[in-house]
């Protein structure tokens, strides 16, 4: 269902008159990122990029998974901003690109006239509203890092019944400030398919088809991916972005 | 043991228009819950598209939601469609199609098995096949609509053949099973499924985004969308479709009428 937020953002900021999006990314976690029953990357990438294989116009993003480290956020958009930029000179095209990303997904699309980078093409991160929640949470984020994605790139945030994000922006300052740059998207249609409900039914045995490509349910029996080991993977470890930055604020 | 299961085909009728994913999930949860009891074993799923006839508002021609069906189980090495409800000149109660499924499935495993047959198809403990009405939660309140069943078939399709029901997030299909006499009774008949994840994907959702030019993908399978675009099924004027008209159930089953004068 990852894939279904692309497609109801792309809607939305076409929608808008605003925007072309041009392209969307995929961006899977490094395995520094330590998260329990987080398979090995060439893994989840490969399966993402079954996934993405019917799809014309969202891509994968390696880049993000192949660094050593786990990396910020704010530098994998960095990246793939600089990355279209570079782009678009070599293609001299006068279209504006935006561009966003969720923790493991990003998305690109083109900006037609608007905000500040009005010739550029502009990345946005595309996230549903835990992402936007998780801001709140303490040394998850840094702020200059969400002050930087919200206001120099901006979001997209898919939400749905039950999620009030207009009153967690309202409470957050730094979210406010740029209330602009952030495009909310409601999914009027609930499809509650989590990567964890996923792994669960898996594990235990119970058919995903339908609900993940059926390449990608292939490849997931044939290398034996989720099982009751692999879910107990990192189970003690703590979050690399919880560990960078509590030893910042300690130290 | 495992060769003691008692063979089971499910059977799903509806529109189907057009089919979901979520329709194909239906069918994969059934199964996986059927087989936890330890005493079936699933050996088929058929979707059966309800006829033109059948008068619901936005109803595209049988012949299209049978080409998408089929265009989605492609895949699926266990499910498959069947025309012939879809083929009936009038609406046909879904008992009857139940009767004619059955009467098939029985002759086919006769056939495959010699003749070892029981009393008459009854659900005995014999191992002969058995088929169940695959239907989502919203189906068990249908028995309530006045009009809309007839009290003997409710009685045949849940007390001779049995129901497994899908539920999604928000209904409680205990609470309509409990509060009906008849369900009741025949309530170790009536398999209740947890869908645990919610899913509120729909036919009629599908059908508003596509005549709205909103993205479907990921809801239908690819083929179904390209089918869709190819015969430009779902605009406005394919949902006016049937406007106004009475479903074919309620006109054919009704009783009598008691001399209206005004209409």
């Amino acid at each position: 269902m990852h894939l279904r937020l692309f497609e109801l953002a792309r809607d939305h900021l076409e929608d808008t008159g605003q925007y072309k999006v041009v392209s969307g990314i995929i961006s899977p976690v490094g395995d520094g990122y330590k998260k329990k029953g987080l398979i090995e990357a060439s893994h989840r990438l490969e399966m993402a990029r079954l996934a993405t294989e019917n799809s014309d116009w969202i891509t994968l993003g390696s880049w993000e998974s192949m660094q050593p480290d786990w990396v910020e956020t704010v530098e994998v958009i960095r990246h793939h901003h600089e990355k279209l930029l570079e782009k678009q000179q070599n293609c001299d095209e006068t279209d504006t690109v935006k561009l966003t990303k969720k923790r493991r997904i990003e998305n690109r699309y083109e900006a037609s006239s608007h905000q500040k980078r009005r010739d550029g093409p502009q990345v946005m991160l595309l996230c549903g509203a835990d992402v936007l929640e998780s801001f709140g949470v303490p040394n998850l984020w840094k702020q200059d890092d969400i002050d930087e994605i919200v206001g120099r790139y901006g979001l997209v945030c898919i939400t749905r019944s039950g999620n009030d994000p207009h009153k967690f922006i309202h409470k957050s300052d730094v979210l406010w400030k740029h209330r602009r740059n952030i495009h909310l998207v409601h999914e009027w249609v609930t499809n509650d398919i989590s990567a964890t409900h996923m792994r669960r039914a898996l594990r235990r045995g119970q058919s995903v088809r339908y609900l993940l490509p059926d390449a990608v349910v292939s490849y997931i029996q044939q290398n034996n991916l989720y099982s009751a080991e692999s879910e107990q993977k990192n189970a003690d470890v703590v979050l690399a972005p919880l560990q960078r930055y509590l030893e910042a604020s300690s130290s | 043991m495992a060769n003691r299961r008692v063979p089971l085909v499910l059977l799903a009728c509806g529109s189907f228009n057009p089919i979901t994913n979520q329709h194909m999930r239906l069918f994969e949860l059934a199964r996986d819950h059927m087989h936890s009891t330890g005493q079936y074993q699933v050996v088929g799923g058929i979707v059966s598209p309800v006829s033109d006839s059948y008068g619901k508002q936005g109803l595209v021609l049988a012949k299209h939601r049978i080409a998408m069906a089929k265009l989605a189980l492609q895949s699926s090495n266990w499910v498959t469609v069947d025309e012939w409800e879809s083929q009936q000149p009038d609406w046909t109660e879904t008992v009857v199609t139940m009767r004619y499924h059955y009467g098939r499935i029985l002759k086919e495993y006769e056939g495959r098995a010699g003749k070892h047959m029981n009393s008459n198809g009854d659900t005995t403990t014999l191992a002969g096949p058995q088929l169940k009405l695959l239907c989502g939660a919203d189906f068990l309140d249908t028995f309530k609509i006045p009009g809309l069943w007839q009290d003997e078939h409710v009685e045949e399709a849940v007390g001779r053949f049995g129901l497994v029901s899908v539920s999604r997030g928000g209904l409680q299909p205990e609470q309509t099973v409990h509060e009906s006499d008849m369900l009741s009774r025949h309530q170790r008949n009536i398999f209740l499924v947890r869908e645990w994840m919610r899913n509120e994907t729909s036919a009629t959702e599908v059908r508003r985004a596509l005549r709205r030019g909103q993205s479907v993908k990921y809801l239908i399978p690819d083929s179904v969308i390209e089918y869709i675009h190819q015969h430009k099924l779902y605009t406005e004027d394919s949902e006016r479709r049937n406007k106004g008209t009475a479903l074919r159930p309620l006109t054919k089953q009704a009783q009598e009428p008691v001399s209206s004068l005004d209409d």
